[in-house]
């Protein structure tokens, strides 16, 4: 599923088209990714947002080439500025990740090494992948802590991460991500562990640095409120399939997609004009588990929309101005 | 009803699965697991004869040897398969020096061996897993103190400690009894030293379980601590003790074997395979070999494969616990 | 420097206290079921005698909850909303009776738990029932559903034999699950479906106080909002108080009628819930307002404070919050604020008024 792909290729970063991938098992063989495709644009923020068992971390992973054994893609590609990086030998992956594709995790103390400074990590990757001197990578360094606002940067380049506040240390990790002058960030989740006050400054950060810089950034969260004002365009992601995707307001306060309709919905919010009513919308039931996916859209079990061709086959795809969505409902039948 | 994804781990986290996977899919993956493992098959097959022929030991040992009115002294030294000199009966692996056939020493032999390899193990298991429980559970001066006993008990080698005990016991007893309390001892003194490791493992689990909000759930409805202890907490950290217990019942058949070799086990009127092997021992250099040979493989046999099934069991259960 | 801020706050308590009674005075009929006062807990978090000595260290005290007073009203939801070092969990752990207050106390009904005998304290613990984050942990692996749901139920002695079956069953069903769970182990639900469980046990016993301790942090927003829609038709059906513990302001705008909000153990202000999020007294919960992203944010610029929770062991002077408030003066440093009426909310600030015009 390629959502918009007749803009201007050379805009576009990131290609995953149809990406499936699989983990044989003695149960058999779960899909956790099934033909998941979306675009990201240089400077432009996608979200992928959906509930746990979605696929969403998945398809990161695999897309850095970072599946654990014996997940593997089986079909489908990832194209990064024209290149396609699925295949790619680990030698080959381990270049392009920092160099090309920079992550961000949602734990900041597993992301960084609590036994180098923080000063020696970045100088370190940005030694690792660019051509520059050893001068050259502690000055950088230095650059790229003031850079994403950690106060006093000159002291704290040799200091550990232990001595940083989780909002701090998340920053360094962004720091870290940007250093070898990446075009692409994958953030996993950045600031589901942190405060919310905190979440604000990360993701406001993140923001900044990445249009600022051109990098596109593909930014993997369940929160709705994270991606209605963080993100241009949005992806939701339902049991391991992308069920919309387009530009971010355009989704979220017009869904396509019930399921969509129904996060929206169900989600609290602080917002004022909002007006929620009695009770939350809720969407009856669960997301299925891997080995009980349903047939026809993965959905309809749960579709207070569903029609008896919901339950036979999947949907294609169905382009709606910007937006595109798997749904029958719009399907001219 | 959804269920949660397949058991090797919900494939959408990338930093770690979501915890608390004990299904029974892990049961049967258990089952799986050694349905395709060769070695513990066949480990479990060796045990399992072994036990089997030792418990029947009264059923097919073909003599008595531990009746001295059924030895014939003619018959010493007999050679594997050979027939005896004196009462001209065939000997499947030979007579020792007073004319007891080796077949019988060994399955009588292995009986002992297991009996007190399996109650030394039981004790310290249920002696390890309560003061772990306790020293997890209640913390402070309480843990503090059982641990300290554990660490200076773990100073002296395990021979060493059963030896001290074994000694201690013999001189509190009379000299009457000492044939009788003989088992007892050997139990007592084996358990007491193998007691720390599962105390140890316990309490480790028993402090990440007491931290979890069941624990605080069933202290908000009244339970006693007690309660507590051994219907919450018990269930939840018996894992690890299963594998402790099998490599632990070899060593402790091994720790029998080597006190009877040394002389201070069971009695000679009673021997175990430690018996047996220091008694083939003096005969070895003299040419009959059978009978040190044939106690020290069933021996070998029986703590390999116990020690491969643990192995085994650990392997098995480990990953499934990340 | 510490000695002269504590003698300050005890003054300041004291006139909280003067405070809040002419607060509950003012007239309202309404039945409070939980009363705290001065609620205080302190930890000892020092390092080891023979470490300290060595380093010559002195001893580290944590004041995770500082002098909180609050009232719950029997049948409403009074939320606390704070972030990480706030003392939140601590306060319903003191509520509960988990854990044992350094100082104030906790009355539920008129009792206070740290006081009553053995038999009193058996029935206040029937009325005053929890409900835990983590869906995982707070389930015994080992135990089947109807031993878990029956716990309460056996303890307290409200059934015996056949009829506790029965009454697991029903509770079961009021959750939304069926009377053929009862025989299944935990780990064959989904997270949501174990939060039922864990309601429909909070509900064995017939407790008139629920607390809440951030019960749909850890599911997904869908069944997030299945569980909460729950816990309202249980409360307007069985006439329940919930004492909801939780950082998400948003879902505290869905579920609570007052409010209070923490910061490093003190409680920063407390309104009804529509004073609090149209009308917001103190600069920190402005702050947290701001903070909380929205559905119809899109591009929306955050007014950061450019600060973090700062360490609670070693937590600034006065106010708490003074480091990164816009509107922190020089007695803000020295002095803590004592609460007050501004507006429709009870605030702990020397500021509030000016925080308005900002």
């Amino acid at each position: 599923m390629v959502g918009n792909a007749t803009e201007a290729d050379d805009d576009v970063l990131l290609r995953v088209h149809d990406l499936v991938v699989e983990i044989p098992t003695r149960h058999g063989t779960l899909r956790p990714v099934d033909r998941v495709g979306f675009t990201v644009r240089r400077g432009e923020i996608l979200g992928v947002v959906g509930e746990s068992g979605a696929g969403k971390s998945i398809t990161g992973a695999a897309i850095i080439g970072l599946l654990d054994r014996p997940a593997h893609i089986s079909g489908g590609s990832v194209t990064l500025a024209g290149t396609r990086i699925d295949g790619l030998s680990e030698r080959e992956l381990q270049r392009v990740r920092g160099a090309r594709i920079g992550t961000v995790f949602q734990d900041p103390s597993t992301s960084l090494d609590p036994l180098k400074t923080i000063g020696d990590q970045l100088a370190e990757t940005a030694l690792a992948h660019l051509p520059i001197t050893r001068r050259e990578a502690r000055e950088r360094a230095l650059q790229a802590l003031v850079d994403v606002g950690i106060p006093a940067a000159a002291e704290r380049l040799d200091a550990w991460p232990h001595q940083f506040s989780g909002g701090m240390r998340q920053r360094v990790v962004i720091a870290l991500a940007l250093i070898a002058e990446p075009e692409l960030i994958i953030a996993d989740e950045p600031t589901t562990a942190l405060d919310v006050s905190v979440q604000a400054q990360v993701l406001t950060l993140l923001r900044r640095l990445c249009t600022d810089r051109g990098v596109g950034v593909m930014l993997v969260t369940h929160d709705m409120g994270v991606v209605a004002e963080t993100t241009d365009r949005v992806a939701v992601l339902y049991a391991g399939r992308v069920a919309e995707i387009g530009p971010t307001r355009q989704v979220l306060t017009d869904a396509a997609h019930p399921y969509t309709r129904g996060l929206m919905g169900s989600t609290p919010d602080t917002s004022p004009d909002r007006d929620i009513g009695d009770r939350l919308v809720q969407i009856p039931g669960a997301m299925p588990g891997l080995t009980a996916v349903p047939a026809g859209c993965a959905f309809h079990p749960r579709c207070p929309s569903a029609m008896s061709i919901c339950a036979m086959r999947e949907p294609p795809v169905t382009v709606l101005g910007d937006t595109a969505v798997r749904c029958w409902l719009h399907e001219d039948l | 009803m959804s269920l949660d994804t397949d058991p090797i781990g919900p494939p959408d986290r990338m930093p770690d699965p979501a915890p608390g996977r004990l299904s029974r899919a892990w049961q049967s993956d258990i089952a799986w697991s050694f349905r395709h493992s060769p070695v513990a098959i066949v480990a479990a097959l060796v045990f399992l004869t072994l036990v089997i022929a030792a418990l029947a030991a009264p059923l097919i040992a073909p003599h008595t040897p531990f009746d001295p009115a059924t030895l014939n002294l003619m018959d010493g030294f007999t050679p594997p398969m050979g027939e005896g000199l004196g009462s001209g009966s065939l000997y499947w692996l030979g007579t020792d020096d007073q004319g007891r056939d080796v077949f019988s020493t060994i399955l009588y032999g292995m009986r002992l061996s297991l009996l007190i390899g399996l109650a030394a193990v039981g004790f310290a298991a249920v002696l390890g897993v309560s003061l772990g429980l306790v020293a997890g559970y209640a913390g402070g001066w309480v843990d503090a103190l059982i641990m300290r006993i554990a660490d200076i008990q773990l100073t002296f080698p395990s021979i060493l400690v059963a030896l001290l005990i074994f000694g201690v016991a013999r001189g509190l007893l009379p000299p009457e009894s000492r044939e009788q309390m003989a088992v007892w001892v050997l139990i007592l003194s084996i358990g007491l030293s193998e007691w720390v490791q599962f105390a140890r493992t316990v309490r480790s689990s028993a402090m990440v379980e007491a931290n979890k909000d069941y624990v605080q759930a069933a202290r908000l409805v009244g339970r006693r601590p007690m309660a507590i202890l051994f219907r919450h907490l018990l269930p939840n950290v018996m894992g690890p003790v299963l594998v402790i217990g099998t490599i632990y019942l070899a060593l402790a058949i091994i720790t029998e074997a080597t006190l009877s070799f040394l002389g201070v086990g069971a009695p000679p009127t009673s021997p175990s395979l430690g018996t047996l092997i220091n008694i083939g021992q003096d005969y070895l250099f003299s040419g009959e070999w059978w009978i040190l040979l044939f106690p020290s493989l069933t021996l070998l046999a029986l703590a390999l494969s116990v020690n491969l099934l643990g192995d085994w069991l650990r392997d098995v259960l480990n990953p499934k616990l990340r | 420097m510490s000695h002269a801020a504590d003698t300050t706050a005890d003054k300041t308590a004291d006139d909280t206290l003067s405070v809040t009674g002419q607060a509950s005075a003012r007239g309202d009929t309404d039945d409070v079921l939980v009363e705290v006062r001065g609620l205080t807990r302190r930890f000892d978090v020092s390092s080891a005698w023979l470490n300290r000595v060595v380093r010559r260290e002195g001893k580290r005290i944590l004041t995770a909850v500082d002098g909180v007073e609050f009232d719950v009203k029997r049948g409403e939801t009074y939320a606390l909303v704070g972030e990480s070092g706030s003392g939140k969990s601590t306060i319903a752990k003191m509520v509960v009776g988990l854990l044992e207050p350094s100082a104030g106390h906790v009355c539920i009904d008129g009792t206070d738990p740290a006081g009553a005998e053995r038999a009193a304290m058996r029935a206040l613990r029937r009325r005053i029932q929890m409900i835990f984050q983590d869906p995982y942990a707070s389930l015994n692996p080992r135990w089947r559903v109807a031993d878990i749901v029956g716990e309460p139920i056996r303890m307290f002695d409200l059934a015996r034999g056949e009829a506790v079956g029965k009454r697991v069953g029903a509770l079961l069903e009021q959750v939304g699950l069926s009377v053929g769970d009862a025989t299944k182990y935990p780990h064959e639900f989904s997270g949501g479906q174990r939060q039922r469980i864990g309601i429909a046990r909070a509900l064995a016993s017939e407790p008139e106080l629920i607390v809440c301790d951030e019960p749909t942090s850890a599911l997904d927003v869908s069944v997030q909002a299945q569980v909460l829609n729950l816990m309202r038709d249980l409360q307007r059906d069985l006439g329940l108080t919930y004492l909801f513990i939780t950082h998400d302001l948003s879902v505290v705008r869905y579920m609570a009628d007052t409010i209070g909000v923490l910061y490093l153990g003190r409680l920063v202000e407390s309104a009804p819930r529509e004073a609090l999020f149209t009308r917001p007294a103190h600069p920190y919960t402005r702050m947290l307002l701001d903070a909380a992203p929205r559905l119809d944010g899109f591009g929306r610029v955050h007014a950061t404070d450019g600060g973090e929770v700062p360490d609670p062991i070693d937590p600034p002077s006065g106010c708490h919050y003074h480091p990164r408030c816009p509107v922190a003066t020089q007695r803000c440093e020295r002095e803590y604020p004592p609460r007050r009426q501004v507006g429709g909310s009870e605030v702990a600030c020397f500021e509030a008024e000016r925080i308005r015009q900002y």
